[in-house]
């Protein structure tokens, strides 16, 4: 993976940059000691990692904003980071840059079920957001997979999605209102507890720009009531094809259950050696959850168990309670740690039409064998956000580089059938040199002038999302 | 004045790229009309493109008319779920994404931004683009999708649209909750939202003396859910349950304002914070208003010559201007200088030569 090279005048000015941070954070906001920088190397895309020049870890608004504008002033790169659960490398550092943390400021502010919302600092993590209010009865609905542990900042900059995004979408649909400093060190103000825009929607285009142009230090999120009740059924097949049909009759027929999980045969098998779930032992999986009272469980899993059986079962599981609840969904939920126990493994998270799923396994099926890698996949099914794993290992020359090729082909396929490079997980350093496969030139230099706009010295995490030829091409011109 | 209907993407990027001056864009002509420039509509830019009910994605032209598409997602069982206003049978898509319009389900659901998956454009240098997809779950690179809806024209032309759908409902139940005024209905409506119910609709008409409350679903769970709201409003008046096309009626009257129909002065819309919603309308000092979004949206009726914002100057609201007249006053709420700022620059990158409906939303 190619990082511009650091500037030379940055780091031999590391000292000095140094003593100015500290002289706006104290000793105690600023780490330089290697020893101690040393877990802000890398995030969770851990195969690339790199020293900073120093991390600052600020606890106000006012200080992001003096750290910006301090930067700024110096033309000191500046990467911005949540909880480091990125697995794209959003927040991999290059050696002449400062990482600004934004983990101490983790406050509550404002919580309001009247109008139903509730203002966090940003560097809390997005479970604990909803642990501030689930006693009342309340969440909030983004629910990425990390959830225990990434921040609501890096939900944010990557517009984080979930397992429930069907039903609630993703962090830009609950997102309401942001704080935002600018690389500037201008404090911005966006939305808050009213809904739309006065003017152009800055919301939407701050949200997942991946921390390019600026850092949000608080949010104003939506929080919604929780349901009565969830319950889960498990439907296993003997095909790819059948079970994508399956999942397009349910949306058809006007059920919107709150999860369509897909699981094939090789993830199956991982899962339940892993896990002891207890699966059929079938090519293909669904666990498909809804949610309500009782009545409404009953009357939408009626509808569901019905369409699934037209298309022939080899297995269907209606869970009774909460512990085969628990069951149905424990292999799903171990699924990454399952294929971890066999190899490394990259995941990927390309979305594709749900169409075109039967199409897209088979393809990948193939690719698998050319490659000479295993790949399992798991699935938001009823949004089509594919999640491959690649299994390799880490301590065969050359493997790594055969899985990226891997991995390369399988997202250029998930363009080509009409979806997209990634659904949740963000560009980051990862995608970026696919980002040409999806956009013309002139797309990307559209967004490229967002990033002029916010950040004219392209100082703010400024090696991700675009390639470097053409972030370089357009900055010369 | 003649009028530019391009027929083609490239027509359209044709005519803005050979412009000489400012060009004043339209759909359907039924959201806003503006006099600055030659006029330049999309509405004969259109047809279905794709639709697949299964994957709850449709991607048409933007001069599609929003009739065409609404009549087709209801013989599929799918609908818009913003529920944008239909204030004429001329109103096309490209109008409706590009002012963001969206009705009574929008607080709980979204508003036309949230169901907007992808865009084709042609910018204010005459270069066609396009961002997004017709995918749900999609992060690659940042969102103009977003940026677009409710942009007014006046970044690009919006060429193609893809927008997710969603089931239409089977029943629709509206409980009506007799009330004293503005304040208890609010109260009413905001412990409504703050049950498990999935409640798609809580709406207020002082015309009205109730509260309305939209139940929506399969039919056993808009009984059971019907049943357990009036029980988590004991608090309040006994509701009355309408259902069928009369619960439907009351929210296609106030998707398109029906109550302020040829009321005098001009139709404004404020966007509020909930329970700040009666205090909201007292301010506005209107004779003729309307409440939706539990307290969050006002529409009102005010004098031509009156600019409410300095009434409202101690809420966190944002008022526009519906007009399709001339005003003396701007019709976009002014924003805080640096917001203001930041908008003004990514309109020039847009538009360098300023000739996309020029005087529209502040600039």
């Amino acid at each position: 993976m190619q990082m511009p090279n650091p500037n030379q005048d940055v780091l031999d000015r590391k000292d000095q940059v140094i003593a100015r941070l500290k002289s706006i954070l104290g000793n105690g906001g600023v780490i330089s000691d290697p020893a101690e920088t040393k877990a802000y190397e890398c995030d969770a895309l851990s195969a690339y990692r790199c020293p900073p020049l120093a991390v600052v870890l600020p606890r106000t608004t006012e200080e992001v904003a003096q750290v910006l504008a301090a930067c700024f002033e110096m033309e000191v790169p500046v990467v911005p980071r949540g909880a480091g659960t990125s697995l794209a490398g959003g927040s991999m550092p290059t050696a002449d840059s400062v990482v600004l943390g934004v983990a101490r400021m983790n406050e509550v502010i404002e919580t309001d079920y009247d109008n139903r919302f509730i203002r966090v600092q940003t560097g809390r993590t997005n479970l604990s957001v909803t642990g501030a209010i689930e006693t009342d009865g309340f969440f909030y609905a983004p629910d990425p997979s990390s959830q225990l542990a990434c921040a609501i900042a890096g939900n944010i900059a990557m517009n984080s999605g979930g397992a429930h995004c069907l039903k609630y979408g993703v962090t830009s649909n609950n997102l309401m209102g942001v704080r935002m400093v600018t690389m500037q060190g201008e404090i911005l103000d966006i939305g808050g507890a009213h809904l739309d825009a006065a003017g152009l929607d800055l919301l939407g285009v701050i949200c997942g720009s991946e921390g390019q142009l600026g850092v949000v230090t608080e949010a104003t999120l939506r929080i919604l009531h929780k349901p009565e009740g969830a319950r889960p059924v498990l439907v296993g097949f003997d095909s790819n094809e059948v079970a994508g049909a399956c999942v397009s009759d349910i949306i058809k027929a006007g059920v919107l259950p709150v999860a369509i999980e897909f699981m094939d045969r090789p993830c199956i098998r991982a899962t339940d050696a892993f896990a002891g779930a207890g699966y059929p032992d079938c090519e293909a999986l669904l666990i498909i959850e809804v949610e309500g009272s009782e009545v409404e469980i009953q009357e939408q899993l009626s509808k569901i168990v019905e369409i699934a059986q037209s298309h022939n079962p080899v297995d269907l599981r209606e869970a009774q309670n909460a512990d085969q609840a628990a069951r149905i969904w424990l292999g799903r939920k171990s699924a990454f740690g399952a294929m971890g126990q066999i190899n490394d493994y990259m995941c990927l998270d390309g979305t594709i039409p749900v169409t075109e799923l039967p199409y897209v396994l088979r393809r990948i099926g193939e690719l698998s064998k050319e490659f000479g890698l295993d790949v399992g996949n798991v699935f938001h099914a009823g949004d089509g956000n594919m999640h491959p794993l690649i299994l390799y290992n880490a301590n065969t020359p050359g493997d790594l580089e055969k899985c990226e090729a891997f991995g390369a082909e399988i997202l250029k396929l998930c363009v080509e059938v009409g979806g997209c490079l990634t659904g949740e997980h963000g560009v980051g350093i990862e995608k970026r040199d696919l980002m040409s496969f999806q956009f013309d030139q002139q797309d990307l230099i559209a967004q490229m002038r967002i990033k002029d706009v916010f950040d004219p010295k392209w100082l703010l995490n400024a090696a991700k999302v675009f390639p470097l030829d053409t972030s370089n091409a357009h900055r010369a011109a | 004045m003649t009028e530019m209907a391009p027929h083609t993407e490239e027509e359209l990027a044709d005519i803005i790229r050979t412009a000489e001056g400012p060009l004043a864009i339209g759909g359907g002509g039924t959201r806003y009309r503006h006099d600055v420039g030659a006029t330049l509509t999309t509405k004969r830019m259109s047809g279905i493109q794709t639709y697949e009910a299964g994957a709850l994605t449709l991607v048409v032209k933007a001069g599609t008319r929003l009739t065409e598409i609404e009549d087709l997602l209801a013989q599929n069982g799918q609908m818009l779920a913003f529920e944008p206003p239909r204030w004429s049978d001329s109103s096309t898509i490209g109008g409706v994404i590009a002012t963001n319009a969206s009705g009574s389900r929008r607080f709980q659901v979204g508003a036309a931004r949230d169901f907007l998956l992808g865009v084709r454009f042609v910018d204010g240098r005459g270069t066609i683009l396009k961002n997004g997809g017709r995918v749900m779950k999609n992060v690659t690179g940042y969102d103009l999708v977003k940026l677009l809806a409710g942009s007014w024209g006046t970044l690009g032309v919006l060429s193609e649209v893809a927008l997710k759908t969603l089931p239409l409902p089977e029943e629709t139940a509206t409980l009506c909750i007799p009330v004293e005024d503005a304040s208890q209905a609010v109260q009413a409506l905001s412990l409504a939202m703050k049950s498990p119910y999935d409640v798609t609709g809580a709406a207020y008409t002082p015309q009205e003396t109730h509260a309305m409350l939209r139940i929506e679903g399969f039919p056993k769970s808009v009984s059971y859910r019907t049943k357990a709201l009036g029980d988590w409003l004991k608090a309040f008046a006994a509701p009355t349950v309408l259902t069928g096309a009369e619960a439907r009626g009351v929210w296609t009257k106030l998707r398109d304002c029906d109550a302020l129909e040829g009321k005098e002065g001009v139709l404004w819309r404020v966007s509020c914070k909930p329970t700040d919603g009666p205090a909201v309308a007292k301010a506005l000092r209107a004779k003729d208003w309307i409440m939706d979004w539990s307290g969050g949206l006002i529409h009102a009726r005010l004098p031509t010559e009156v600019d409410p914002r300095n009434a409202l100057a101690s809420f966190q609201c944002h008022a526009t201007c519906l007009s399709r007249t001339p005003t003396t006053f701007a019709k976009f709420h002014p924003e805080p200088d640096l917001v203001a700022n930041y908008s003004k620059s990514i309109r020039d990158q847009f538009d360098p030569r300023g000739i996309l409906n020029q005087g529209v939303m502040g600039a």
